[in-house]
């Protein structure tokens, strides 16, 4: 039961990452490609962004609900990182079905445009730095203590703010090689330009965040050799870069999505198997995992059900809808 | 400001802001769907421009309501963390469903906001359909976890610890229906009568325009309906309020005294220090009536209550006097436009009457608010009625006023944007069809 229910937490975040994060992502790389992949983007994210948004919810809910202690740690320690990561949602979001559906004319369109973007990092940032944070194990168990300590310094550390840099990079990635399928002709090279650059900045990062676990000594590296899972992953994802590299070249979209989103998978199961069962390390040692922060079996049960029958028709309908606008012969149509 | 306080500002903000677009979201794809179906089945064109132009609306609405939603999904643990840890695993399943129907919402918006091209029509209107069906789905689900709370069941409350969490039992509380139904009638009563009034408005400006004059017979029509059932859901509201929560009855008619027969307080100014109401007017034995069925009936007062347990009284009387003038008003323009349907049809077309139905825009929105914070404030100071206090539940984290700002700052930036796009959005319409007529 326990296990179904993390499973599909699992399938939600790595859906969200990918499909929510392609979006923030869009945002991203608009920046870096400018006024030429403006069209890309709007084209790209504004029938799917709203249903790629909601994995994100349904994490929340399968964590209040499934395992509450959890939630109610991160939402109380890590209250500033979430507030801004949400006002990022609220902000990109609004500013970029504006841009889409507002009469054209007048400077307004530029600022939605701005706030598109820079929105669009805020959020993975502060989501980025929310994981370092229940990575780190920084978060105290009572709030006995200086504001600081208690509310700033769990997230506010070289650590998480790498956790931050490398999620938004990825998201930014991501968002290029999706892109990649999107752009016309003309702005091909543009997009595949930039998705070499981010990938090259991602294996940075990556490297990076590594090397803050080490200087606060908590010894990741050390935890991911230790497991085989993690190093399967690292192995696989490594493999599997050249591959995209080439395939980006000869422009082959569906290989390139599928081997970005594998690639990302593997990220993320990589991290699973160091992390798991924990949620959310704590100083004081007493960490919070799947089994001791989760409901009572009464209320693991009905949300089995409720998200097994949701997924079963949650993911047609997902199918139906990118089969509508990403794979249909005239996907790359004017709407 | 202390924390308690600025937790409880940010909220309301929140939720004042939030539920205007949930109304919208839960109502407006009906009309579309409606306007749709009259363009394939009639050929007309003026139905397609209007559920194009409606359709153009409600991906603005639906944007600002899902992010809305989303932040109000954290805010509940941010602000109330110890809340959430008792009420998540009791009353979280029905958010599960929502998220389910939500998903199923957004899907299917996509598709119809952006397929116009891409399916066959009669998928395209299913589309529309679906969305109509998972919003009024969603809002039912998120009702009913609102109503567990001031209903609290499905546990056994036992030293501060949930036990024998039964969650079919929490979602299906003794408020829950009542809620549900008062809620869903009202999204439709005050998102109709906002378009009705919209378009009348216009049509008063464009006579020349059959698209508003097709609009607001649709929206009026469908809102009247509403209006006119909401006073008999009212009333079994009501009821459940005088069976189950008698505190918030007595704050909402401000009746300081256990009465036997009790009357109806209509107006006036509640006095909690002198436990007197000032310039009420008062209908002997209504309330007995109202409340209980029977005009001799014993009513609750606030007397039977701590002080320290009532609700800050003058704002839910003033809140509940304010929703049920507000929805008097639209169900008698509601009865009125469905006498115009079918007798004296020539007045349906007058400018006087299309000015009252534009005057009568704001009044479901009004009402609504009015309503939730009769429901909301009206339940203070417990946030799990007759469990667990609002200040005990409250985040540690000093200076939340910031965030209460911060919060206040954006909405009320994005309620500025949200108006004058809509007005861009009218213009533009305008704009666009005359030039179509041009070319005609």
């Amino acid at each position: 039961m326990t296990e179904t229910i993390i499973a599909i937490l699992g399938i939600s975040l790595l859906l969200y990452v990918l499909l929510g994060g392609a979006d923030f992502g869009a945002g991203i790389i608009e920046i870096a490609a400018g006024r030429k992949g403006m069209g890309t983007v709007s084209k790209a994210i504004a029938p799917v962004w709203e249903a790629n948004h909601i994995w994100i919810i349904l994490a929340v809910v399968i964590l209040f609900n499934g395992f509450p202690l959890a939630y109610t740690v991160m939402s109380t320690y890590l209250h500033i990182p979430l507030l801004l990561a949400l006002i990022g949602i609220i902000i990109r979001g609004t500013a970029f079905s504006f841009r889409y559906y507002d009469i054209s004319g007048g400077n307004v369109h530029n600022y939605y445009s701005w706030f598109f973007r820079i929105s669009s990092i805020l959020t993975p940032f502060f989501l980025g730095i929310i994981l370092g944070a229940i990575i780190l194990g920084d978060i105290p168990s009572s709030t006995n203590g200086t504001f600081y300590d208690i509310f700033m310094r769990p997230w506010l550390n070289f650590f998480s703010l790498s956790t931050g840099v490398f999620l938004t990079l990825l998201f930014g990635w991501i968002a290029s090689v999706y892109l990649i399928g999107e752009a016309e002709d003309n702005t091909f090279p543009l997009f595949s330009r930039i998705s070499v650059s981010f990938l090259i900045a991602i294996v940075l990062s990556g490297g990076l965040v590594f090397m803050a676990a080490e200087i606060k000594g908590i010894g990741i590296f050390r935890k991911f050799l230790d497991s085989p899972l993690s190093i399967a992953c690292v192995v696989m994802a490594t493999v599997m870069i050249p591959l995209l590299l080439k395939n980006i070249s000869k422009r082959n979209i569906l290989n390139t999505r599928l081997l970005a989103g594998a690639i990302t998978g593997c990220i993320l199961v990589g991290w699973f198997a160091v992390q798991f069962p924990v949620l959310i390390f704590r100083a004081d040692g007493n960490h919070l995992t799947v089994w001791n922060s989760q409901a009572p079996p009464a209320t693991m049960y009905y949300l089995m059900i409720a998200l097994v029958f949701g997924v079963f028709i949650i993911l047609p309908a997902f199918a139906y809808l990118f089969r509508v606008f990403k794979f249909s012969k005239n996907s790359s149509k004017k709407m | 400001m202390d924390v308690l306080l600025a937790a409880r500002y940010q909220m309301a903000v929140s939720f004042i802001f939030h539920i205007v677009f949930a109304c919208i979201g839960m109502a407006m794809p009906w009309l579309m769907f409606i306007a749709e179906y009259k363009w394939i089945k009639t050929g007309n064109e003026a139905y397609i421009t209007l559920a194009k132009a409606w359709s153009r609306g409600v991906a603005i609405f639906f944007a600002v309501g899902a992010v809305s939603g989303t932040v109000l999904s954290f805010e509940l643990g941010l602000l109330w963390p110890k809340f959430m840890e008792h009420a998540g695993p009791i009353i979280g399943m029905p958010f599960s469903w929502e998220g389910t129907a939500f998903f199923l919402e957004a899907i299917a918006l996509g598709i119809f906001l952006y397929g116009w091209n891409r399916v066959n029509k009669w998928v395209h209107l299913v589309s529309g359909l679906v969305v109509g069906i998972a919003g009024v789905f969603s809002g039912i689900i998120v009702v009913s976890a609102n109503a567990w709370m001031n209903s609290p069941s499905g546990f056994d409350w036992v030293n501060g610890q949930a036990i024998n969490i039964d969650p079919l039992k929490a979602m299906f509380n003794k408020a829950w229906f009542q809620q549900a139904l008062h809620m869903t009638i009202a999204a439709f009563a005050s998102t109709c009568f906002a378009v009705a009034g919209i378009h009348a408005l216009l049509y008063i400006r464009h006579r020349d325009r059959e698209i508003h004059a097709k609009a607001h017979r649709i929206a009026l029509t469908i809102g009247a309906v509403a209006a006119i059932l909401q006073p008999i859901s009212g009333d079994i509201s009501a009821k459940n309020v005088a069976k189950y929560q008698p505190a918030k009855l007595a704050a909402m008619e401000s009746l300081f005294k256990t009465s036997k027969p009790a009357p109806m307080i209509i107006g006036g100014i509640p006095d909690t220090a002198t436990q007197e109401v000032k310039h009420a007017i008062r209908i002997p034995k209504l309330l007995s009536f109202l409340a209980h069925g029977n005009f001799d009936a014993e009513v609750t007062g606030l007397d039977k209550f701590d002080k320290s347990e009532w609700p800050p009284v003058p704002i839910v009387h003033f809140a509940f006097q304010i929703m049920v003038l507000m929805g008097m008003i639209m169900a008698l323009t509601g009865a009125l436009h469905m006498l115009f349907l079918i007798k004296w049809k020539e007045n349906s077309n007058k400018n006087w009457w299309l000015k009252w139905v534009a005057w009568v825009t704001p009044a479901g929105f009004i009402a609504v608010e009015a309503g939730w914070i009769v429901t909301e404030v009206g339940r203070q100071p417990w946030i799990i009625y007759g469990i667990m206090k609002t200040s005990e539940s409250v985040t540690p984290m000093p200076g939340i006023q910031y965030s209460f700002y911060l919060v206040t700052f954006i909405y009320l930036c994005l309620s500025f944007m949200v108006f004058w796009l809509m007005k861009r959005q009218i213009n533009s319409l305008h704009a666009e069809t005359q030039y179509v007529k041009q070319n005609d």
